[in-house]
């Protein structure tokens, strides 16, 4: 019954003994911050991210000494309460609602037939229409709005409401033009050809194929356009007027000093938005499961 | 048989006539003419780039024809949009609407049709393709087998004159593969339409079709019956394409009593003059790997009647139901032999000396101009091209 | 059987004719009202504003009675003797922010296209929420966190890390905003480059080369580079031209480019001067846009 193993004269190898020792406390902590740099950088981004965005909601909450609220004094719910307290706020986000609104709707629409012919059709001039839709993108906000002011003040145009809706429709339609036709490209053109094929013409191939697949693409570029629209300062200081949008307010009042209000519309732009897109992701999760 | 529709009108042929499609300068089907009969499985069989999908596309609408035209009966649809053509299409890839349920997807032809009560059509079309129970789920959720059946109910349930089927079953894996040839054949043996299949794969067109078309360079090299094709190939093009040949260049010494005898190599073969594809002097003698038999030189037998070669084998590999045999000849070239196992005693070994022989009724016989690589697989061609060339003389 | 007519094959031409006619026509219907609204609205001032670029003053030395058509070379030339400080540090403080950008955005992009698993969604609108925050507020809040009393501006003066004691009012508060205000505009194009390799590649990069930091170096980083190249693009162009960040959190001696042509058209109101800064701005940037492409290769943004 006797195995090599058994045969004790000569010093057996056991491989137990030859297990590395456990490394100390340091060693394993510094290891664990390599293994994980990645995620430690991500986290330190996403507080960099959020860092503004906290001081913008707790300096909501504050009550501010004299006019500036750059310093914590106590917590109040006075912004929150009462919005509208200087009316012109609440006047300025009004107009900026209404002139992101109607900038959205035909900023999508111009784009989005733009990016159709670009993806569906062969002709001639598709590079001198591609540059043009890529060098607004490419040019200075400045320039965009001191040319267009240019122009307006050489036609004699009244500045307000229709320059500013001008404006933004101008430099919206590129941003919605790159964000559809990508998701144009990324249609499978044999969907449409199987529609024609199972009797559906041009129109009804458009409505119940075409369409329906290109609408996620289409909806984000038109919130695209919206955020791009309400939020635009630069060129919107030119082309005003009179008109005071909610940037420009916020412009105007930092010389007096910016109430609490702000801060409260800024937490409710920043929340509103995250409530949006979270119960749409809940919405189209639902939707998938069905 | 689980036929939903009222049949309105009866299944007419196909036919092309003249078709040609041309991309700039490229020629992609040239000069096509073909009918197709009614209710036929009818395959177009050839390479990628040969131009049978473009044709399957003209004759769907989804591409104009240069030249030509394509009828249906005696109805000219060429300048019709797909939409108006008694033609449905499964697609390779199948193009399932992502955003439309199994159902929605089987009705599109019929709602767009403007035909209101859909559900019982659906219901039944999915019951003849077995899923029933997927009705109500997204194409994304299904596996590629089942996706590829919605493709042939969402074609089938508008009772086309013709369903075209382009590669339907490339996506699919080997075994999967195998049972969707049956399911396929046995839904065109129950709905009666004439199928028109487009591959690559030889085995798929045999196993599945009665008529099959060979195509090369946009235009029909032969056509038949799988037997027909496979037996009697009447281009190199055919012979190594379906299936493989040994092929073997020579000069006709004589015609008689419907037999046409060749010599090549100091040897001398006889072919039924039936089967062979040229009037002229000059023609290459083929013959399919597993008609040949390979006898130990010492113990042939007699030979007598047969067409014989000599050599030694260079290659053996045992798979079981047969053994595939390389025997090379005195000038170099290296014939392929199947040989079943009947007996252990047939066995040859590796570095044995010879004799390979068949009956004449087998052999076929091509133009002499041929190129004796045509159809061959390329990147079997480049391994060999390393080693001695195996079908030149 | 029946005849087959080749004839046939002519009947509906006309048909045709039309149809295709009328499809030939329908892409430049389709382009039309958008590129004509670009046309009118983008194009016609650039030209007009470079019609102004080379306009003289009237009077000789007195701007304030007005501009007459000339073609005043000389006005770009002043432009840049005059303000090529300002055009330097405009590009310096973009590169600067766009790289600082990058270096962010990078591993939170690597993050969630590879370790986020089910909070991948999550992640980006994460990512992208803050932002929806209005721009003007947001640099505002800036303002507040680098103040000379605020806990971070004192953290890093107690580890002796700032030069002149402050962040407010130096460049690094101007780069610190840009980099901060254009940081989607960075991480979403490199989450959509990262996210579409496949991660076996990944993988087996690590398994055939062994350092984390050469994988990266020769597998990730070059199958990522189409997002690196549109998101340093979309973050350096409108940086170059910004000139909030400038304001809100510079002092006078960083204004940018920006900063001089907003001035100049509306406060100082030299036209022809405002107008040759901002072709001279355009002009650098796609100059530098176009190299920069050409580089790397890849022309997908245009």
């Amino acid at each position: 019954m006797s195995t090599p193993t058994v045969d004790r004269a000569v010093a057996p190898f056991d491989p137990r003994d030859h297990v590395a020792k456990k490394p100390g406390a340091v060693v394993r902590g510094l290891r664990w911050v390599r293994e994980h740099i990645i995620g430690i950088a991500a986290v330190l981004a996403l507080f960099y991210l959020f860092l503004p965005i906290a001081i913008v909601v707790i300096f909501s909450f504050n009550k501010p000494v004299g006019r500036q609220n750059v310093a914590w004094n106590e917590f109040s719910l006075d912004a929150w309460t009462n919005i509208c307290r200087d009316p012109t706020i609440c006047e300025s986000v009004g107009v900026s609602l209404q002139i992101a609104f109607v900038a959205t709707i035909i900023a999508t629409l111009l784009g989005t037939l733009i990016s159709f012919a670009l993806v569906r059709h062969r002709f001639r001039g598709r590079t001198a229409t591609n540059l043009l839709i890529f060098l607004p993108m490419a040019t200075p906000e400045v320039v965009l709005g001191a040319s267009l002011l240019a122009l307006f003040l050489n036609l004699g145009a009244p500045l307000g409401f229709g320059t500013i809706l001008i404006a933004h429709v101008m430099f919206c339609i590129s941003f919605v033009v790159v964000t559809v036709k990508a998701r144009l490209a990324g249609l499978d053109p044999r969907l449409e050809q199987a529609a024609m094929d199972l009797y559906a013409d041009e129109r009804s191939t458009f409505r119940y194929v075409t369409l329906p697949l290109v609408l996620p693409g289409i909806i984000s570029a038109g919130l695209l356009a919206f955020s791009l629209s309400f939020d635009d300062f630069i060129i919107t200081n030119f082309n005003n007027g009179t008109l005071v949008t909610f940037p420009l307010y916020v412009w105007g009042a930092a010389q007096r000093g910016i109430p609490p209000q702000v801060n409260v519309i800024g937490s409710l732009m920043f929340f509103g938005a995250l409530a949006i897109v979270v119960i749409a992701q809940i919405v189209g999760a639902a939707r998938r499961k069905k | 048989m689980a036929r939903t529709q009222v049949v309105t009108g009866q299944v007419e042929d196909l036919h092309l006539v003249g078709l040609t499609k041309r991309f700039g300068t490229m020629t992609a089907v040239d000069a096509l003419d073909l009918t197709i009969p009614a209710g036929s499985f009818f395959a177009l069989l050839g390479p990628s780039g040969c131009g049978k999908t473009t044709t399957l596309r003209m004759v769907a609408g989804l591409e104009d024809p240069t030249e030509g035209a394509i009828l249906i009966g005696e109805q000219d649809v060429t300048q019709l949009r797909p939409y108006q053509r008694p033609v449905n299409t499964v697609f390779q890839s199948y193009a399932l609407f992502p955003h439309l349920d199994i159902f929605e997807n089987v009705a599109f032809g019929l709602r767009r049709r403007g035909i209101k009560d859909v559900k019982k059509p659906v219901e039944d079309m999915l019951e003849l393709v077995e899923l029933g129970a997927m009705a109500r789920r997204k194409p994304g959720q299904l596996s590629g087998g089942q996706q590829q059946r919605v493709a042939v109910a969402r074609a089938l349930i508008n009772q086309p004159d013709v369903l075209l089927l382009d590669e339907p079953l490339g996506a699919l894996d080997l075994k999967l593969r195998r049972q969707m040839q049956i399911e396929l054949k046995r839904i065109q043996t129950e709905v009666g339409i004439t199928f028109v299949h487009v591959t690559h794969d030889q085995e798929e067109a045999m196993t599945m079709a009665d008529t099959v078309a060979v195509m090369n360079n946009g235009r029909i090299e032969q056509m038949g019956s799988p037997v027909d094709i496979y037996e009697n190939p009447r281009t190199a093009f055919v012979a190594n394409f379906l299936g493989q040949s040994n092929l073997l260049p020579g000069q006709v010494v004589g015609r008689e009593d419907g037999v046409t005898v060749i010599s090549a190599h100091n040897a001398t073969f006889r072919i039924p003059t039936a089967r062979v594809a040229t009037d002229g002097d000059s023609v290459v003698v083929g013959v399919r790997p597993e008609k040949v038999t390979v006898r130990a030189k010492d113990r042939a037998g007699d030979l007598s009647g047969r067409n014989v070669l000599e050599g030694v084998v260079t290659d053996a590999s045992f798979t079981g139901l047969s053994t595939q045999y390389l025997v090379r000849t005195a000038w170099g070239q290296e014939l392929q032999v199947f040989s079943q196992n009947l007996s252990a005693d047939d066995i040859v070994r590796l570095g044995d000396d010879v004799v390979v022989s068949w009956d004449p009724i087998h052999s076929f016989g091509l133009d002499g101009a041929s190129d004796l690589h045509a159809g061959m697989d390329k990147e079997l061609l480049a391994l060999q091209s390393g080693d001695e060339p195996a079908q030149v003389g | 059987m029946p005849a087959v007519v080749p004839s046939a094959a002519t009947a509906h031409g006309s048909d045709e004719a039309t149809v295709r006619r009328s499809r030939r026509s329908t892409p430049y219907l389709l382009l039309a009202p958008g590129l004509g609204w670009l046309a009118v609205f983008f194009v016609v001032p650039l030209f007009a504003s470079l019609a102004t670029s080379l306009q003289v003053p009237l009077v000789e030395g007195d701007p304030d009675q007005g501009y007459t058509q000339g073609f005043a070379v000389q006005n770009y030339v002043n432009a840049i003797t005059e303000y090529w400080p300002q055009f330097l540090k405009s590009f310096l403080y973009a590169g600067i922010a766009t790289l600082l950008a990058l270096c962010i955005a990078y591993p939170l992009a690597y993050f969630i296209a590879f370790h986020a698993g089910k909070w991948r969604n999550i992640m980006l609108i994460l990512v992208v929420a803050p932002f929806f925050c209005s721009f003007l507020i947001r640099t505002y809040a800036w303002k507040t966190i680098l103040a000379d009393q605020s806990p971070v501006t004192q953290f890093l003066n107690a580890l002796h890390l700032l030069p002149d004691d402050r962040i407010l009012n130096t460049p690094l508060a101007v780069i610190t905003g840009i980099a901060y205000n254009f940081l989607p505009f960075m991480t979403l194009p490199l989450y959509a480059a990262l996210e579409r390799i496949d991660f076996r590649l990944i993988e087996a990069g690590g398994d055939l080369y062994g350092s984390a930091w050469t994988t990266f170096r020769k597998v990730t980083f070059p199958l990522s580079l189409p997002g690196v190249v549109a998101g340093t693009l979309l973050t350096f162009i409108p940086a170059v031209g910004d000139f909030i960040n400038a304001q809100l959190l510079g002092s006078v001696k960083d204004k940018m480019i920006g900063n001089v042509i907003d001035s100049q058209f509306r406060i100082v109101r030299d036209y022809p001067m405002a107008s040759a800064l901002s072709f001279l701005l355009m002009a650098a940037t796609l100059t530098i846009v176009f190299l920069y492409i050409r580089r790397a290769g890849t022309d997908d943004l245009v």
